[in-house]
């Protein structure tokens, strides 16, 4: 369980968030949905630390991460595993080097055994014979499926996936959704994804929670975020111009 | 105005604070945990080997061009003997070094800032911080002990062929005695000057990694943000170069 209470954060002077309150329940999906540039990723962030609130409190299995030593911090990361929106792939090294990367520096299993380990994962997320090749060689779709295979090879507890779709065409955004859920199914892990993709994300999250304005504004199953009356959701769903949400 | 000159002073001590620790973390992780031999020779490859060419090129014209003004100057005292002992003096004490250290500072600091900094605007830095990987183990470390090792090396390569470029020019074109010229060196050149070379190369080397890692670290946004931090990397090492070298000079005298 992450668990997220007040937490203020504003670069220079402007305010991100603004007491913002956030329960992840364990071995669920849970999606963020809410306008561009409104703090997604910083939230993400704000789970795993790689950014630390203003003030607020952040709560991994009931452990505070909040101004920790970094070897303590370490520990609890080893929980985690993290897609990130421009996939971070190492690009110095192969599509193999980078998922067996993890498998080599946190554990002592032999050569054979991560090999083993690496190209089962990247058949799990549908990827062959690409192993020598580096990330710049492949498209958009095959990198994020690539830090796919590389967030999950460690059979973390929770992934953060940040933005898994964004800039990808209909049918791979579908096979990356249909990718989270089945790996979600197999080891059961517990998921937050930023995402902008409504109203698929309905499909693929079991909660969903809404950010504007630096707060959440409606936490729940994606059902009852669909038949919100809040105006902002409504707008948000809908895709129109009118509304509580302005561009500018 | 009394606020911007508070929030100029803070910024300056605050980054005066994290180039410090950045260099005291770099330290702790040398001795805690140096990396993998594999990562170390890599970069000894990269800032070492690579620079080679340079190097040579650069040692063989600072040779020639000191035996052409050493013996245009020493002829007016009929000193002429005494040539390769300016060279080799010259070129042990002062001119290795830091000649040596401002090449390696185009070639592989401003490539090391860049690396670095491309890493951190693509989030790989962060990558590594969500596998709970430490990034100086990866990224920081090998590049310090790298250049710590190959900048006295390289030194000593040019001073080397610093010498046999005043040689060919001062005995092969000028005509100065051959015997003269080595043996004069010879006596002149003891072992504090090589090891004073040696001291301020493994010193420049760590003020090339350290400012060229550094400034990766905290490389600012986009293309541009690696940009500026390639050029600042470049000018900021140079200068502190320049200026601790003369501060070991007059130390090491």
């Amino acid at each position: 369980m992450i668990t997220l209470r007040n937490i203020h954060k504003s670069f220079g002077t402007q305010k991100v968030l603004d007491g913002l309150d956030l329960d992840i329940p364990d071995g669920k999906i849970t999606a963020i949905i809410g306008p561009s540039g409104e703090g997604k990723s910083v939230l993400l962030k704000h789970m795993i630390g790689l950014l630390q609130p203003d003030s607020g409190a952040v709560e991994v299995d009931g452990e505070s991460i909040i101004d920790l030593r970094r070897s303590e911090l370490n520990r609890i990361r080893e929980k985690y595993g993290m897609l990130f929106q421009n996939v971070a792939l190492f690009d110095s090294m192969t599509v193999f080097e980078n998922v067996a990367f993890p498998l080599e520096e946190k554990t002592s299993l032999s050569k054979e055994v991560i090999r083993g380990r690496v190209l089962t994962a990247l058949e799990d997320v549908g990827l062959k014979n690409i192993e020598n090749k580096f990330p710049d060689e492949l498209s958009g779709g095959m990198k994020k499926r690539v830090g796919l295979a590389r967030a999950v090879v460690l059979n973390p507890k929770i992934i953060l996936f940040d933005e898994p779709t964004t800039g990808l065409d209909p049918i791979i955004k579908r096979a990356i959704h249909q990718l989270i859920k089945d790996t979600h199914v197999k080891f059961g892990f517990t998921a937050v994804i930023v995402s902008h993709e409504i109203p698929e994300i309905f499909d693929v999250a079991q909660n969903v929670a809404m950010l504007f304005r630096g707060k959440i504004l409606q936490h729940g199953t994606p059902d009852e975020i669909i038949n919100s009356d809040h105006p902002a959701i409504r707008q948000f769903i809908s895709g129109s111009l009118d509304g509580p949400i302005q561009m500018v | 105005m009394v606020q911007a000159l508070g929030h100029t002073t803070i910024g300056i001590v605050r980054d005066l604070g994290r180039v410090g620790w950045f260099l005291l973390y770099s330290f702790y992780m040398i001795v805690r945990r140096p990396g993998s031999l594999v990562h170390v020779l890599k970069q000894m490859r990269f800032i070492g080997t690579k620079s080679l060419f340079v190097i040579v090129l650069t040692a063989a014209f600072t040779g020639m061009v000191l035996g052409l003004q050493g013996y245009y100057t020493l002829t007016k005292f009929g000193s002429e003997g005494m040539l390769g002992t300016a060279v080799a003096l010259s070129l042990i004490r002062e001119l290795g070094p830091v000649l040596a250290a401002l090449m390696v500072t185009g070639r592989a600091g401003s490539a090391i800032t860049a690396e670095i900094g491309i890493m951190r605007i693509t989030e790989q830095i962060d990558a590594l911080e969500t596998m709970a990987l430490d990034p100086f183990k990866y990224l920081v470390t090998p590049k310090f002990i790298a250049a710590m090792i190959s900048l006295p090396l390289l030194c000593a390569i040019f001073d080397v062929i610093g010498i046999y470029g005043g040689w060919l020019v001062g005995v092969k074109l000028l005509g100065v005695n051959p015997g003269a010229y080595f043996y004069e060196m010879e006596n002149s050149v003891v072992w504090r000057d090589v090891y004073s070379g040696f001291l301020k190369s493994f010193s420049f080397g760590i003020i090339i990694a350290w400012i060229g890692c550094y400034k990766g670290y905290y490389a600012g946004h986009g293309a541009e943000g690696v940009s500026k931090a390639t050029t600042e990397s470049v000018v900021l090492t140079s200068v502190i170069i320049l200026v601790w070298d003369y501060f070991l000079t007059s130390v090491l005298l």
